[in-house]
């Protein structure tokens, strides 16, 4: 997309948000009930939905997954065939999600305290309702309310937003639009608390000088979702409380 | 597909209850759950819809593209199905573990739409020979509480009544072609006509009488069942007898009467309900799964 500028001169983007402004982001815990945890989230137009199953036995089909002293993952990403602006024909097993799929499984393997539940299995499921950029980021985050919602042992929460960089300016939490521009795009999680990054992804040219101010951005995007994310599940947890205390 | 696991006595207890017309979440034998349906809640889709028919959960998703019409047919467009269980739903449906459900649903949903009577295929023709519009209609099964097939033709019926297709005009290009152009509003769409899209009706027969709307753990007692498309007067637009066991013929017809019976019922407040929601699309706010 040659020509489009990402970047008013009066410092505004194509959606009309400042460059270091997140999307509306709209989230909800405990959305299904047989799931052991699940969560939803909508960062503007992504729309993601992710179930947790598990700690539970190992299938027999994943025995030769097992640790003895730790649980492993399995993580599986899938995109609604009608979630993007052209209909995609498979929804599942494109290399683009086996990607993801990993890349989701590593990022929780440095946060869940695996050695808590050995010989067991922990199932992420996330389906991607519509999609609208930063797709992985959305995904992290939902995974993250699940497991939470799942009472699953973290270190942390993981938050995760992403980045790129127009007219020398970070621009932070990019949609469809950024995102297919031939800009660089930096996917970050962390774990707002510790301060520590639990994954890293930059696709894209980006000059070495002007990485660290993107980093930067892209944290503080991270902690502005923290912010967030922790006062939805403060709030599922006193609604739930309530109930408990009433019945 | 994901079972149930039930013991014997369990099983009795099932089987006894329907004999009384008393089931175990209390219904009679002939009513539905509560069921929770709303439409329009994918921006980025022509049509849309979710239903919550109990426990289970279906999220329906119609887009439009041109296609070139079939050699047979050049004066019609066409409908697609396609239907995916979402691991969300369950762990085995990992992969491509629900392929056998999905594929059952796809192919009886295709089988009650592929009816000269139900859709005006003519509708989606635009060139003949050339263009015409192929309707996607993409089922996402996100949570299983049983009756699936029903859950999935009630929320595609009201996913094609929210559809909206482009009001495209025809104007004469270069070389005789002729061109095909968008409006540019996005709002300018002509809505199909689904007044006589059927609706599938699955009974299940259990112990010598006939139930609808089974659950998770009454499919487990169920030894056949028999799942009827059914349109809004009340013709029957295909029957197929589904699930393991054995039917004897005269139940087969009593089963096809209540199936009628009910499938107009189910109709009726479908559509009244649709009416209501199209009416006041701009005061309510879409609430989706928050």
């Amino acid at each position: 997309m040659a020509g489009l500028e990402l970047l008013s001169d009066q410092g505004y983007r194509i959606d009309g948000r400042k460059p270091d402004e997140l999307r509306r982001i709209r989230c909800k815990l405990g959305v299904f009930t047989q799931a052991d945890g699940s969560a939803y989230i909508e960062q503007g137009n992504t729309k993601v939905l992710a179930a947790i199953y598990g700690p539970r036995e190992a299938d027999q089909n994943m025995r030769n997954q097992i640790c003895h002293d730790k649980c492993f993952l399995n993580c599986e990403y899938t995109q609604a065939t009608f979630s993007t602006a052209e209909r995609k024909h498979r929804s599942r097993g494109d290399r683009k999600g086996q990607d993801m799929s990993t890349h989701i499984k590593q990022t929780f393997e440095a946060t869940i305290q695996t050695s808590l539940y050995p010989r067991s299995q922990i199932d992420i499921y996330l389906q991607v309702l519509q999609a609208d950029g930063s797709n992985y980021c959305a995904c992290i985050n939902a995974a993250s309310l699940a497991l939470i919602d799942a009472g699953i042992a973290m270190k942390d929460y993981v938050c995760a937003c992403s980045a790129s960089l127009t007219k020398g300016k970070p621009v932070i939490d990019i949609n469809h639009v950024e995102e297919s521009s031939d800009c660089a795009e930096l996917s970050v999680a962390i774990l707002p608390k510790l301060g520590q990054i639990v994954y890293s992804e930059l696709n894209g040219r980006l000059h070495a000088n002007e990485l660290p101010d993107v980093i930067d951005a892209v944290v503080r995007g991270c902690k502005d979702l923290f912010v967030v994310m922790d006062r939805t599940v403060r709030e599922h947890l006193e609604e739930t409380a309530t109930t408990f205390t009433h019945s | 597909m994901a079972k149930a696991i039930l013991g014997d006595s369990e099983k009795w207890f099932i089987v006894h209850g329907v004999q009384d017309d008393f089931r175990t979440d209390g219904r009679s034998c002939e009513n539905y759950r509560h069921i929770e349906l709303e439409t329009g809640i994918l921006s980025n889709t022509h049509g849309s819809a979710r239903i919550r028919l109990g426990s289970s959960e279906l999220l329906v998703g119609v887009k439009v593209e041109l296609g070139t019409p079939k050699p047979q047919r050049i004066n019609e467009g066409w409908l697609e199905f396609h239907v995916d269980c979402s691991p969300n739903a369950h762990p085995v449906f990992q992969g491509r573990g629900g392929k056998e459900l999905s594929d059952n649903i796809c192919s009886m949903l295709t089988r009650v739409y592929r009816n000269n009577t139900v859709m005006d295929l003519e509708a989606l023709g635009v060139i003949p020979q050339k263009h015409c519009w192929v309707v996607h209609v993409d089922v996402l099964i996100l949570e299983c509480g049983g009756n699936l097939i029903d859950a999935a033709s009630i929320a595609v019926k009201a996913a094609l009544y929210n559809t909206g297709i482009p009001n495209i005009s025809l104007t004469d290009g270069d070389e005789g072609e002729v061109e095909i152009n968008l409006p540019d509003d996005p709002e300018d769409v002509k809505h199909l006509k689904t007044i006589n899209c059927p609706v599938l009706v699955t009974l299940s027969k259990i112990g010598n009488r006939h139930i609808v709307d089974a659950t998770d753990e009454e499919e487990c007692c169920c030894s056949a069942s028999l799942v009827m498309g059914v349109t809004r007067r009340g013709h029957t637009v295909g029957v197929r007898k589904m699930g393991g066991g054995s039917l004897d013929p005269e139940s087969v017809t009593e089963m096809i009467d209540s199936g009628k019976k009910i499938g107009r019922q189910l109709h009726i407040s479908l559509d009244k309900l649709l009416k209501i929601e199209a009416g006041m699309s701009e005061d309510i706010k879409q609430t989706g799964y928050l």
